[in-house]
C-alpha cells in the first residue's frame, strides 16, 4: 500500500451500495461521487434514511455484516479502498482515516481511563513508546482546550460531562494527525451552548491541522458554519452539491428548496409567513418511485418527464461545482418568499390560564457517606425550580427556553402533578394545582392539562393499537362514554391530526416518526384541555417533519384557542413559535418578556450567549460570536450568588458571586434578574443581525 | 422487488391472536435450531394427548418382566398379544406404555407449575419494580434469602416435610422459582417504568395496577416468553430430579424420572430399562431449550 500525497485525499467514483436485509435487497446510497481535497471541508445533509452516515461507514470500510459495496471506487490517496484487505485497512483506520460519533459516552470505553485510551493510538499505529505516548496525549489535549490534561488523562469518561467527552473524542482522533476526519453528527447529542464550542474547535484543529473533513449532519445552519461545500442527500441519492455561497444563495432542486422552507429562520413567523411543509412522507427503500425519488413530493413534478429513466447529475452552470439531480432544474426558481406557507391571523389572546407565583420545587437528597454522617450534612437539598414567576394566557404560547439541567421538565413534572411544588403556587384555570399530585385530581382537570412528550418512538404503548389508546384516553376523561361515540371522537381526532382513519387499527411500529407524534398530540387534544404542554415535540424529528408537525400543533391550537407551553432548548424554533418566552438556568428564571424583547437588547448575559450559540441557516445573518468557558455547575452545589456566574463573559465582580441577582423589569414587564443595570445591557449590540433587504 | 421484501405484510397486522400466533411460528421457520425444539416438544405433546390410543398395553399392568426391547408378548386372558417396543421392567410393565403415559405426567405438571410460577414472579416483580422503595427492598431481600438456598435443598426440604404429592411439588417449583422471575420482570420493569407512555398514563390518572398490567406488562412479554421456555426445561429436569429421589408422585402411577429410580440397580444388566426414560427426559428438556434459543435469535433479530 503506497499512499499518493499529491492525489485528492478521497475520490468516491460512481459508488453503489446496498444492505441486504430479512426484506431484501436495499439500495443505501445510490451513484455518488466525491472529492475530497486536502484541507478541505465537506458537509453531507440530509435527513434520516438518505444514507449520509451510510457513506462515511463506506468510506471507512465497515459496513457490517449485510452491507456490501455494488460498484464504483473509494480512493484514498490514490489507494482503492474497496479492494484493501483487513490489514491494510486496520493500518489506515485511526491513523489515516478518524471517525467521531454523535454520542461520545458511547465512544469512550467506561472502564478504562482516558489516559489509557488516548496512548492506545498512536502506540499501536506509530509503534512508539508509553512515555512518548503520553506526551503526545498531554499536548492534543490541551489543544482541544481541556483544563487541566494531567486530570482528565487519570479520570474515567464518567467523571467529565458531555462536552468535555466529546472533546477527548476528538484529541483521540486527531492524535494520529489523519488526513481525513469523518464526523457523524458530532454534537447532535449536546448542549447548544457546548455544541457552539466544540464546533468552534473542530474548525480551528482542522485548519491548523490541515486536516480534511466530511461532517455528516441534519443541521443546515450548523453545516453553513464549518464547511465549504455541501452535499444535499435524499433517499440514497445526492440531489444537490456546491459551494456553501451557491447553495444557500441560489439553491436549485426542489427538496433543497423545501428544506429552507421547514426551517425556522428569523425570516419565518407562524403567524405571517408560517413554515411549508414538504409534502408527504420520504418513500421506503424498496418502494422508490421511478425516475426522480422526489417526484411524489415535488411541486415541480411533470408526468412523463420525472417519473422516467435514471437522473443523472447535471451542471447548473454558475460555477464549476454546483450540481443538481433534476431534469427541470432550469424551469424550477426559487423564491424565497413562496417557500412561506400562506399568512394566518393571529390568535386573540385572552384571559390568564396559567399563573405561576414563587413556585419552588427542591428535591431532598440524602447522602449517607462517613464524612457526610460526621459533618451533620446528611440531607441535601436540589433546588431543581427556585422562585418561578410568570403567567400564561388563553391562546398563547408561551415557550420556556433553557439547556439540559435547568429544571424544565421538573416543572412540567410539577404542573402535570406528576411532583408536587415544595413551595409557592401554580394556579390553572384559578385553582392551584401546584400541591395536588394527579392522583387526586378531578378528571376534567386532569384533561384540561395534557402533555405532548417528546420521543416519539416512547409515547406510544407498543403493545396496543393507536385506537385502543386514544379510546382510553376518551374514556378516561370522561368525554364520552357510549362505545359508538368514542370510536366516533377517536376518528375525529384522526382527521385533526390528518392521518387516515384506518390508523386506528395500526400498531405504533407500523408508524413512522412523525406519525407517532401526531397521535400523541391527538391523545393530548383528546380531553379538549385548556392548556398543553409541549416538551421539546419535534427535536427528535426530521426537519422536514418537524415542521409538518410543528404546523399541526400550531393549527390545532388556533382552532381551539388552547394555551401552549412549549419546552425547548432550540431558540430558533421558539422565535418562531412563541409569543413570550422565559429563559431558564439552573432552575431560576434568567429573563422573561415577550419574543421580540428577548431577541433584542437589553439581553441577560445567558440570553446573548444562548443567541449566539443557535446555528442559523441563512449566510445573510450575522451573528456576534459568544463562546461560554466552563462547564454547567453541578445542580448540588449551585453557585451561591446569580447561577450563571461561573461562565458569565460580563461578570462584574464578587457581587456576582455573593449576591442573588434582583429582578429588574422594563416598562412592559420584561424582566431580567441580573446585576449590570438595564441602561448598560440596552447599550449591548444586538447578536443577530438580519439585513434589511430579506424584508 | 422480491416477494420476499413483502412477506411481513401478507399477514394483515394486528388482526386477532391467531393470526399473531401463525406470524409468530413463520418467523420461527427461519431458525432452524428453533425448528428442532419446536418439533422435539410437539412430537411429546402429540403422545401425551393421543396416550390412551398409541400406547400398547396398561402402563400399571404386570405382564413378563425383564423382557429386552422388541420382545413379543404372547397374549393372555385380560390382555391383547402385542410386542414390547422397548421391553419391560423388573416387574414386567411395558416400557414403551409407561414412557407414553409417563409424557402426561410431564407435560401437565412442569407447565402448569411454571404458569403459576410466572404468576407469583410477575406480581412480585411488578410491585418491586414499579413502587420501588421498601416495597422492592422486601421483596428483593426475601427473593435473596429464597435463591441463597441450594435449590435442591429447597425441594427436599419442603417436600419432605408436606410429603409427595402432585400439589406439594407444584408448590416447591413456585417457590424455588419465582425468586429468579421476579428479578427479571423487576429489571424490565425498572427499565419500562422510565417510558413516556407510562408518564402519559400517569398523567391521565391511571390507577398503579392499570400501568403495570396493562402498560408495562404487555412490552415485557419478549424476554418473558424465551425465559418462561427455557424455565421449562428446568421445571422438567426438577420434576425428573424428584422422581428420581423418590420424592415425586407417589406409584404406581407412571414418572419417568421414578422408572429411572425403580430401576438403576438393574442399569448394568438391563440398561434398556433406565436409557430410555433418560432419552425421553433429555429429549423433552432440548426441546424447551433449542425452542428457547430459536425464539432469542428471532427476537434479537431486526
Amino acid at each position: 500500500m503506497q499512499l499518493d500525497e499529491s492525489a485528492p485525499v478521497l475520490e468516491i467514483r460512481d459508488l453503489n451500495l446496498s444492505y441486504y436485509t430479512r426484506a431484501g435487497e436495499i439500495p443505501a446510497v445510490i451513484d455518488f461521487s466525491l472529492t475530497v481535497e486536502k484541507g478541505e471541508s465537506i458537509g453531507l445533509v440530509g435527513e434520516s434514511g438518505c444514507g449520509k452516515s451510510t457513506v462515511a461507514m463506506a468510506i471507512m470500510q465497515y459496513m457490517g455484516h449485510n452491507g456490501a459495496i455494488k460498484s464504483g471506487s473509494i480512493k484514498f490517496k490514490g489507494v482503492e479502498l474497496t479492494t484493501l484487505g483487513p490489514d491494510a485497512l486496520r493500518r489506515l483506520r485511526g491513523s489515516e482515516i478518524a471517525m467521531i460519533y454523535q454520542e461520545p459516552f458511547a465512544a469512550l470505553n467506561p472502564s478504562l481511563t482516558l489516559g489509557a485510551q488516548l496512548v492506545e493510538v498512536p502506540m499501536t499505529h506509530e509503534g512508539i513508546g508509553l512515555g512518548e505516548a503520553r506526551e503526545r496525549a498531554l499536548s492534543v489535549l490541551t489543544d482541544v482546550r481541556l483544563p487541566d490534561p494531567e486530570r482528565v488523562m487519570d479520570a474515567y469518561p464518567h467523571q467529565i460531562s458531555g462536552g468535555q467527552q466529546q472533546r477527548v473524542v476528538i484529541a483521540m482522533a486527531l492524535l494520529s494527525n489523519p488526513a481525513l476526519l469523518l464526523l457523524d453528527e458530532p454534537t447532535t447529542a449536546l448542549d447548544v451552548t457546548v455544541e457552539a464550542g466544540i464546533t468552534k474547535l473542530i474548525a480551528e484543529l482542522s485548519e491548523k491541522y490541515g486536516t480534511s473533513q466530511i461532517y455528516i449532519s441534519h443541521n443546515l445552519g450548523l453545516i453553513l458554519e464549518v464547511c465549504s461545500r455541501v452535499f444535499v442527500m435524499y433517499s440514497g441519492e445526492v440531489v444537490e452539491e456546491g459551494s456553501i455561497a451557491a447553495l444557500f444563495d441560489r439553491p436549485r432542486h426542489p427538496y433543497t428548496h423545501g428544506l429552507f422552507g421547514c426551517i425556522a429562520l428569523p425570516t419565518a413567523d407562524k403567524n405571517a409567513a408560517p413554515l411549508r411543509p414538504i409534502p408527504g412522507q420520504l418513500p421506503l427503500p424498496h418502494l422508490r418511485p421511478a425516475g426522480c425519488n422526489f417526484g411524489p413530493r415535488c411541486d415541480h413534478f411533470v408526468s412523463g418527464q420525472c417519473d422516467q429513466g435514471v437522473l443523472s447529475m447535471q451542471g447548473v452552470g454558475d460555477e464549476a461545482s454546483h450540481r443538481v439531480r433534476c431534469v427541470r432544474w432550469q424551469s424550477v426558481v426559487h423564491d424565497p418568499e413562496s417557500s412561506h406557507g400562506a399568512p394566518q391571523a393571529p390568535i386573540d389572546i385572552g384571559d390568564t390560564v396559567l399563573e405561576v407565583e414563587h413556585m419552588q420545587k427542591y428535591y431532598e437528597v440524602r447522602d449517607r457517606s462517613l464524612a457526610a454522617l460526621v459533618s451533620g450534612q446528611g440531607v441535601r437539598w436540589v433546588k431543581a425550580n427556585e422562585a418561578l414567576d410568570f403567567d400564561a394566557r388563553r391562546g398563547e404560547t408561551v415557550a420556556i427556553v433553557g439547556e439540559s439541567g435547568c429544571g424544565k421538565s421538573t416543572f412540567a413534572k410539577v404542573l402535570m402533578g406528576l411532583e408536587t411544588a415544595t413551595g409557592g403556587a401554580v394556579r390553572h384555570e384559578g385553582r392551584d394545582i401546584g400541591s395536588i399530585p394527579v392522583r387526586e385530581r378531578s378528571a376534567r382537570q386532569i384533561g384540561a392539562l395534557q402533555m405532548v412528550f417528546q420521543n416519539p418512538f416512547d409515547t406510544l404503548n407498543p403493545s396496543h393499537t393507536v385506537g385502543a389508546q386514544i379510546a382510553r384516553v376518551i374514556r378516561k376523561f370522561g368525554v364520552e362514554t357510549d362505545p359508538a361515540l368514542v370510536r366516533q371522537r377517536v376518528f375525529q381526532l384522526l382527521d385533526t391530526v390528518k392521518l387516515p382513519r384506518d390508523f386506528f387499527y395500526r400498531r405504533p411500529r407500523q408508524l413512522s416518526g412523525g406519525q407517532k407524534q401526531r397521535i400523541g398530540i391527538a391523545r393530548a387534544f383528546a380531553g379538549n384541555p385548556s392548556m398543553v404542554i409541549a416538551d421539546e415535540p419535534v427535536s427528535a424529528l426530521d426537519v422536514s417533519v418537524a415542521a409538518a408537525v410543528t404546523e399541526l400543533l400550531t393549527e390545532i391550537q388556533r382552532e381551539n384557542e388552547t394555551t401552549l407551553l412549549f419546552i425547548s432548548h432550540d431558540l430558533s424554533v421558539v422565535r418562531y413559535l412563541a409569543d413570550r418566552i422565559v429563559v431558564m438556568y439552573l432552575g431560576q428564571i434568567m429573563e422573561r418578556g415577550r419574543t421580540r424583547e428577548i431577541f433584542e437588547p437589553p439581553y441577560h448575559p445567558y440570553t446573548e450567549a444562548l443567541l449566539s450559540a443557535v446555528p442559523i441557516a441563512d449566510p445573510d445573518v450575522r451573528k456576534r460570536e459568544i463562546v461560554l468557558e466552563g462547564n454547567l455547575p453541578s445542580v448540588l452545589d449551585p453557585p451561591s450568588g446569580c447561577p450563571f456566574s461561573t461562565r458569565c463573559p460580563r461578570k462584574v465582580g464578587t457581587i456576582c458571586d455573593d449576591e442573588r441577582p434582583a429582578v429588574q423589569l422594563t416598562d412592559h414587564g420584561h424582566a431580567i434578574a441580573c446585576h449590570i443595570p438595564l441602561r448598560e445591557l440596552q447599550e449591548v449590540p444586538p447578536v443577530i443581525e438580519i439585513p434589511e433587504a430579506a424584508e | 422487488m422480491s416477494d420476499a421484501t413483502t412477506r411481513d405484510e401478507t399477514i394483515p397486522a394486528g388482526s386477532g391472536a391467531l393470526l399473531r400466533a401463525l406470524r409468530a411460528i413463520a418467523l420461527l421457520r427461519e431458525s432452524w435450531i428453533g425448528m428442532i425444539g419446536a418439533a422435539l416438544v410437539l412430537f411429546w405433546m402429540v403422545t401425551a394427548i393421543l396416550a390412551p390410543v398409541i400406547a400398547p398395553f396398561e402402563p400399571n399392568a404386570t405382564l413378563m418382566p425383564f423382557q429386552k426391547p422388541g420382545a413379543v408378548f404372547p397374549g393372555n386372558a385380560d390382555v391383547a398379544a402385542g410386542t414390547f417396543l422397548l421391553g419391560t421392567d423388573h416387574i414386567g410393565r411395558d416400557i414403551a406404555s409407561r414412557l407414553i403415559w409417563g409424557s402426561r405426567t410431564v407435560l401437565v405438571h412442569a407447565p402448569f407449575a411454571t404458569v403459576c410460577a410466572y404468576l407469583v414472579g410477575i406480581l412480585m416483580g411488578l410491585a418491586a419494580g414499579y413502587y420501588r422503595g421498601w416495597v422492592d427492598d422486601l421483596l428483593s431481600r426475601l427473593a435473596d434469602i429464597i435463591l441463597s438456598f441450594p435449590v435442591l435443598v429447597l425441594y427436599v426440604i419442603i417436600i419432605a416435610h408436606f410429603g409427595a404429592s402432585a400439589a406439594n411439588i407444584v408448590f416447591a417449583i413456585i417457590f424455588a422459582s419465582s425468586p429468579g422471575i421476579m428479578r427479571i420482570v423487576r429489571g424490565l420493569v425498572l427499565d419500562l417504568r422510565n417510558r413516556d407512555y407510562v408518564a402519559a398514563a400517569q398523567t391521565r390518572g391511571e390507577p398503579a395496577w392499570w400501568i403495570m398490567v396493562v402498560e408495562i406488562l404487555p412490552n415485557a412479554r419478549g424476554p418473558l416468553i424465551v425465559d418462561a421456555c427455557l424455565r421449562l426445561g428446568y421445571v422438567t429436569i426438577t420434576i425428573g430430579v424428584l422422581g428420581f429421589l423418590g420424592l415425586g408422585l407417589p406409584p404406581p402411577d407412571p414418572d419417568w424420572g421414578g422408572m429411572i429410580n425403580e430401576t438403576r440397580s438393574m442399569a448394568l444388566a438391563f440398561p434398556h430399562m433406565v436409557v430410555f426414560p433418560c432419552i425421553a427426559i433429555s429429549s423433552l428438556i432440548l426441546g424447551f431449550n433449542l425452542l428457547a434459543d430459536g425464539l432469542r435469535e428471532i427476537s434479537l433479530r431486526d
